[in-house]
């Protein structure tokens, strides 16, 4: 083995361009995608419907879409915990229209405070997962099956729970309907976040490279760094101005990238993420090593069942109402085809959760673009299901190859 | 003075088959134990049990003159046994860092220290000899072989007291195979007791001390390295001839 800080195998080397496109072909061939499918697939579908509506890129546009792509956004990134055990959570819709009703129950026909209304409505989010976990995990009932009873039963609670009436309205000026339809109108807001998110990158960055050259492991050049960086930056900054140019920046979004970017850290840099991702890549090698599998499974329903709850409340905030098509029809299938176009494996052991992220940019553009042209329904479900197909086939064409780059 | 892992009257059975049948195993510090046998003799059963991956029916684990409970793989990690599985039992989808760190991650305030556990991985496999084109790389893409190293690295992270290899050479290169070899040497140098599974009769004669026979899921004789010969082991193996070989070699290693 070279003595070179730079392992040419590792990580980008000095060689610019070549370097990058050597480093890229690697990748595609052993099946690393990551996000690049469906950051090239966004970009086609922006392209694609900015030249069919001049509307669609419009600022107005752009910053619905961010908020649109929350409730359900949230949900998925429930899903992605789940899907990275190799398991399915077909509940997560009905737990979401559940707990919405409940909040709005609490809310507003029993008059209790917002604030404690939501944290009920999670808990029971919560506790709803956890009897999905607990028949899994314990009792060894396939996650599918568990979760569809849990579908039907959950379905059946949400509609006792609203009651005759089937809708409960919200305050339209009330502390849940401000959580989708609030905007920090200040340029300040959107470009400060932006200025601390690129810089956090930055510092990350780089007080870990400084650390890994420290300890004379292969670090990232620089140049590479820098790279990143101004990319982060561009995207972020970019985000920032067009959000500025309506009403700022929407708390609902906020919420949503802290979310994600907290989920992100607990699966990539804690035991605790470790844990799932072993579970999901060979649950017999991580109960022999010592991982309670059981705790992992019930946990990662729990965390389902929560996120369900969170973005349930979303979405009653953004309709100021619960009602019985809360979280009902295709908001489940959303938040799964979300995770997966985002580029998160059926398959278990690979994903992240920016993937409910860029998946639900792309759905909600779709969904966008579909009803700026006036386009029916029908038409928009054909083509977003082509585009989950699409994106199921790239992981399993990138999981053979990862396959067949794999075992000698 | 006590041996370090002592079995009595090991009894289990999956079903109808009754893979381990009042099997008894003794290991000592720094003494280097082979446990032969047939495919399908038990001896992958054994190991499990030892593990706790697969805890038996009937019979004692004595730790150190103690009677241990292993119910778990984290009892045995916990008294200090390390083991490298027959079927090495690596995720695929983590890199080598995380297999070789998995269940024992070093962190700091609850923060995965990825630059720490990346530098012992890169020190441990050098002074092994491994080689590996990046430790940041999915073990999915690496040979059987390499695999078969880093299970085997995985094992020595902590400061076993015993170590199960469980046919760690099987899928290796000649040169790899002496270095396993020279590491099980090395191992009972510093201390440790190893428990090795293979069925390369040249190499348990090369560097065990005694050679355990399992046939059938019984015990078949415990021979001395040094004095006995290959024919007479596999003879145990086999059970082709009459056992008075056997008991002649057990007599004169006692
Ligand atoms: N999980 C299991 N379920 C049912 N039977 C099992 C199981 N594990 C092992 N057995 C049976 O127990 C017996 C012993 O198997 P074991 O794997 O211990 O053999 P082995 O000595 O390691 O053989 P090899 O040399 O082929 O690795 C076999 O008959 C096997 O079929
Ligand atoms: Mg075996």
């Amino acid at each position: 083995m070279s003595e070179s800080p730079v392992d040419p195998r590792l990580v980008v080397s000095e060689q610019g361009l070549t370097g990058y496109l050597g480093e890229f072909r690697r990748k595609v061939k052993g099946g690393e995608l990551g996000p690049l499918p469906v950051v090239i697939g966004l970009i086609v579908i922006w392209l694609v419907f900015q030249s069919l509506n001049s509307q669609f890129l419009s600022a107005q546009n752009l910053s619905n879409l961010s908020v649109d792509i929350v409730p359900t956004g949230l949900i998925s990134v429930g899903i992605v915990f789940v899907l990275l055990l190799g398991e399915i959570d077909l509940a997560a819709g009905a737990v979401s229209g559940a707990c919405a009703a409940v909040l709005a129950v609490l809310n507003v026909n029993m008059g209790m405070s917002p604030g404690l209304a939501i944290l009920l409505a999670v808990a029971v989010g919560a506790v709803l997962g956890l009897i999905h976990g607990f028949f899994f995990a314990k009792i060894g009932v396939p996650s599918f099956v568990v979760t569809l009873a849990g579908f039907l039963a959950w379905t059946g609670f949400q509609l006792w729970v609203l009651g005759p009436n089937g809708t409960i309205n919200l305050p339209s000026d009330g502390f849940v309907a401000g959580l989708t339809s609030t905007y920090f109108i200040y340029v300040i807001a959107a470009y400060g976040l932006a200025a601390l998110g690129v810089a956090g990158f930055l510092a990350v960055s780089l007080i870990g490279n400084n650390r890994r050259r420290a300890a004379g492991i292969p670090y990232r050049t620089t140049g590479d760094i820098v790279f990143r960086t101004v990319v982060l930056a561009v995207v972020a900054f970019g985000a920032a101005y067009i959000l500025n140019l309506y009403q700022g920046l929407p708390l609902a979004l906020l919420i949503f990238l802290v979310v994600v970017v907290g989920t992100d850290f607990v699966l990539r840099r804690t035991r605790y993420g470790r844990s799932i991702f072993a579970v999901g890549g060979n649950i017999e090698a991580a109960r022999r090593a010592g991982i309670n599998v059981p705790f992992i499974r019930i946990s990662v329903f729990v965390i389902s069942g929560s996120f369900a709850a969170v973005g349930g409340i979303f979405a009653a905030s953004r309709i100021s109402s619960a009602s019985q098509a809360t979280g009902q029809s295709n908001v489940l299938l959303m938040a799964i085809a979300a995770a997966v176009i985002g580029g998160t494996s059926l398959f278990g052991g690979r994903g992240t959760t920016y993937s409910a992220l860029l998946g639900m940019l792309v759905i909600q553009s779709i969904a966008s673009g579909m009803a700026l042209q006036g386009v029916s329904n029908s038409i928009q479900f054909m083509v977003t299901g082509a585009v989950l197909l699409a994106a199921v086939v790239i992981d399993s064409i990138s999981r053979r190859s990862q396959k067949a780059a794999g075992r000698a | 003075m006590a041996p370090v892992l002592a079995l009595e009257r090991i009894s289990k059975r999956f079903g109808a088959v009754q893979a381990l049948t009042d099997v008894e195993l003794e290991v000592d510090a720094g003494e280097v134990v082979a446990l032969v046998g047939d495919n399908g003799a038990g001896k992958s059963t054994l190991i499990k049990v030892i593990a706790g991956v697969g805890p038996p029916d009937e019979g004692r684990i004595m730790w150190e003159g103690r009677q241990a409970t292993i119910a778990t793989p984290s009892d045995a990690q916990a008294l200090g046994i390390a083991t490298v599985y027959q079927d090495l039992a690596l995720c695929d989808n983590l890199d080598v860092v995380g297999n070789l760190y998995l269940g024992n991650e070093m962190t700091t305030m609850g923060v995965l220290d990825e630059v720490a556990m990346e530098k012992r991985s890169r020190d441990l496999l050098e002074t092994l000899s491994i080689k590996i084109p990046s430790v940041r790389i999915p073990v999915a893409s690496l040979s059987g072989g390499q695999r078969q190293t880093v299970a085997i690295s995985r094992s020595l992270l902590g400061d076993p007291k015993i170590v199960l290899l469980d046919e760690p050479t099987a899928a290796l290169g000649v040169e790899q195979t002496a270095q396993v070899l020279d590491l099980v040497e090395r191992l009972r140098g510093q201390g440790h007791g190893v428990i090795l599974i293979s069925h390369n009769m040249v190499d348990v004669k090369a560097v065990a001390d005694r050679i355990a026979v399992l046939r059938l899921g019984r015990n078949n004789g415990v021979f001395d390295a040094k004095t006995t010969t290959q024919e007479e082991i596999i003879s145990a193996i086999t059970g082709a001839t009459d056992n008075a070989a056997s008991r002649r070699s057990r007599r004169l290693s006692e």
